[in-house]
């Protein structure tokens, strides 16, 4: 890409220097560290072993998935745009593994390679049919999820066949031992570092990730001032379908094979961005605040766990917390322009 | 485009001249996919049956009516499918199988519905929150809710509440004259009120309509009053059609995101301002008719939603890509 070449579309405001441009987006988000550390905090009062390492990394590893997702869909939803289909590609990557590793450790790493390209053409699927074709992104990202859990459905026949080897499992499952400091270091907190910094990077430091922001914040003036959107997009939706796979190789690890491993996943990575400051519609939003946000809803799901509520109430929470936490944030956003 | 100005005669032209080239594209799909689908059918020796296709798609077709007015408004509703669940239960307990409870019960759950709509419409415009994350936290909220309260069918419909299901008038089915009467009125609200007219000036840009003075935040909360009715009265169809109500006919339904696909089908601009009802009608026949063929010729019901996710996005893209310019 000849992105390097291009007049970087977002000037730094001059009176700011590097340092404090750089935590703009982290102060902007800074309520859904707030509420993170809170949950943290009343997690470890009704659960006192929950700083233990151990009790601590199941957490994590349960959590992990969902921060994977998060960073990708940031991508997709900065750019000005949705994507609906990453939970059915997660499942399908649960569905597809099985079948074709169907438990030889062997072929564990050939298929981890063609899911993650078969992840990036329905990427490239959604980038193109949105920005060729000029479909929106909602309904595009619909139609593939219906495309990806119905083939998820037809392939494995209802009932998923084949199994998972440990050499796939241990992503999600298990932890490398004998690390200094804190004993272990769960593969899938690896995993989700690894694409954190990677996403991060991308975004906030290289000059794509300008054109990311310039694409959602106004794609006409993007245009006019030489950004590709059409690609710009397509890549953003490349990403995010990577992202799907990658959590659905944590999942199948996780919680094993299941014809609905990643049902529900894309809802809860939308949630996840917005909580952590992103706007629907483009042009704002972080990485790290982002998967701080997705942590903060797996943190609540354990909290709500661990008060003993019952499965519904923990969903009407979840609605409630959603919604208060959005518009706490969206008034003081109307304060201060005032 | 240029914004509806309620009171200019001369945009309002423009926009019906512009909704008629809409709608005749849209029309001329449907008619495409009639004879597609009625030609597979007959070619394979089954029989045709237009009654048994739209009382198919009268569920989605009112609750679609419906999303079409919160999405002419810029906005848009994926409480729907468990709005319909709870009509379908707490209609169904209200009446707990008395004929005199029937109309009893239909005031409760239209209250209700219209509660439901006042609270996402309030959330939406008065706390500025993304109406996509507003009603995805209404409908968890909705959901817990009713989980918590039952878990299988509950309550029973008398037998003369089954005839809005059942039933027929001069050889047609009631629920079609309901489907039709929905359309009717929701066609009429937005041509010819100044609601209607308000709607898509909010929908077009909420900004120049705010300015323009009209009051867009009631017009969008009355937009979602009206789609959780419709939601209503879809549960009522259902709930009469299985005579109990179980908290999960709304969801597998899959009623929130069909209804967004039909009216997206049938025209209606996902961003607002641009559509109408009868579009949206017509991208219900596309989705029913579908469904029937799939049916009649057994195609492996496992492949259907790829076919159908496959046929929305080719479809969408029918359209869109002719009202493009080059500019994003």
């Amino acid at each position: 890409m000849s992105a390097d070449a291009m007049i970087p579309v977002v000037e730094r405001r001059f009176d700011e220097s590097r340092g404090r441009q750089m935590l703009r987006p982290l102060v902007a988000a800074a309520p859904v560290f707030v509420v993170l550390f809170g949950l943290f905090i009343w997690i470890t009062i009704e659960n006192p072993n929950f700083t233990n390492p151990n009790v601590f990394f199941i957490f994590m590893r349960r959590a992990a998935p969902l921060m994977v997702l998060a960073a990708g869909q940031l991508f997709v939803i900065v750019s000005g745009e949705f994507d609906l289909s990453m939970g059915a590609l997660a499942t399908l990557t649960v569905i597809l593994a099985a079948s074709w590793i169907d438990g030889d450790p062997g072929r564990t790493w050939w298929v981890i390679a063609a899911l993650l390209l078969i992840g990036a053409l329905v990427g490239l699927a959604n980038g193109l049919i949105t920005t060729l074709l000029g479909v929106p992104s909602f309904i595009t990202t619909l139609g593939m999820l219906l495309i990806l859990d119905g083939f998820a459905l037809w392939w494995s026949g209802g009932t998923p066949k084949g199994s998972l080897p440990d050499n796939f499992r241990m992503w999600g499952r298990t932890s490398m031992q004998d690390v200094p400091l804190i004993g272990q270091l769960p593969y899938s907190v690896i995993v989700m570092w690894a694409v954190g910094i990677l996403c991060a990077w991308l975004l906030h430091f290289t000059s794509f990730g300008k054109q990311v922001f310039a694409t959602g914040g106004n794609p006409r003036a993007a245009f006019f001032s030489g950004v590709h959107v059409p690609r710009v997009r397509t890549f953003c939706f490349v990403i995010s379908a990577l992202t799907g796979v990658l959590a659905g190789v944590l999942l199948g690890g996780f919680s094993g094979v299941s014809p609905d491993a990643g049902g529900g996943y894309e809802f809860r990575a939308i949630s996840a961005v917005v909580l952590g400051g992103a706007v629907l519609g483009g042009g704002r939003g972080a990485v790290i605040p982002a998967m701080a946000g997705a942590l903060a809803l797996e943190a609540l799901f354990t909290l709500l766990n661990l008060l003993g509520l019952p499965n519904p109430i923990r969903d009407v929470f979840q609605g409630v917390i959603i919604i208060g936490a959005l518009g706490i944030v969206a008034f003081r956003e109307r304060k201060t322009r005032e | 485009m240029s914004v509806a100005v309620p009171a200019s005669l001369r945009t309002r032209s423009i926009r019906d001249r512009l909704e008629a080239a809409g709608l005749f594209q849209i029309y001329g799909v449907l008619l495409l996919v009639v004879i597609v689908t009625w030609g597979l059918i007959l070619a394979s020796g089954g029989n045709i049956n237009v009654t048994n296709t739209l009382v198919r798609s009268v569920a989605l077709g009112i609750v679609a009516v419906g999303q079409t007015y919160v999405i002419l408004g810029g906005s848009l509703d994926l409480s729907v499918a468990y709005q319909v669940s709870v009509t379908a239960v707490v209609a169904s307990i209200v009446m707990d199988g008395r004929v005199d409870r029937m109309w009893l019960a239909v005031i409760v759950v239209l209250a209700l519905g219209a509660l439901i709509g006042l609270v996402n419409g309030v959330i939406v415009t008065k706390f500025h929150i993304n109406a996509f994350i507003a009603t995805l936290g209404t409908s968890l909220i909705i959901k817990g809710a009713l989980n918590a309260t039952v878990n299988n069918y509950a309550g029973a419909v008398p037998r003369e509440f089954r005839k809005l299901g059942y039933g027929a008038i001069l050889g047609v089915p009631v629920s079609v004259l309901l489907l039709l009467a929905v359309v009717a009125i929701g066609w009429f609200i937005l041509r010819y009120t100044r609601f209607g007219h308000h709607l898509y000036a909010v929908g077009a840009s909420e900004e120049t309509a705010r300015l323009s003075g009209v009051r867009s935040d009631r017009v969008l909360i009355l937009a979602h009053v009206l789609c959780s009715v419709t939601a209503v009265l879809t549960g009522l169809f259902i709930v009469s059609r299985l005579s109990a109500g179980a908290p999960w006919v709304g969801t597998d339904g899959n009623y929130d995101l069909e209804s967004i696909a039909a009216v997206v089908l049938g025209g209606t601009a996902l961003m607002g301002g641009r559509g109408g009802v009868l579009g949206t009608f017509a991208g219900v026949l596309i989705l029913a008719l579908l469904d029937n063929a799939f049916n009649q010729l057994q195609v492996n019901p496992l492949l259907k939603d790829v076919v159908r996710g496959v046929i929305i996005i080719a479809a969408v893209a029918a359209y869109t890509i002719r009202q493009r310019g080059r500019v994003p």
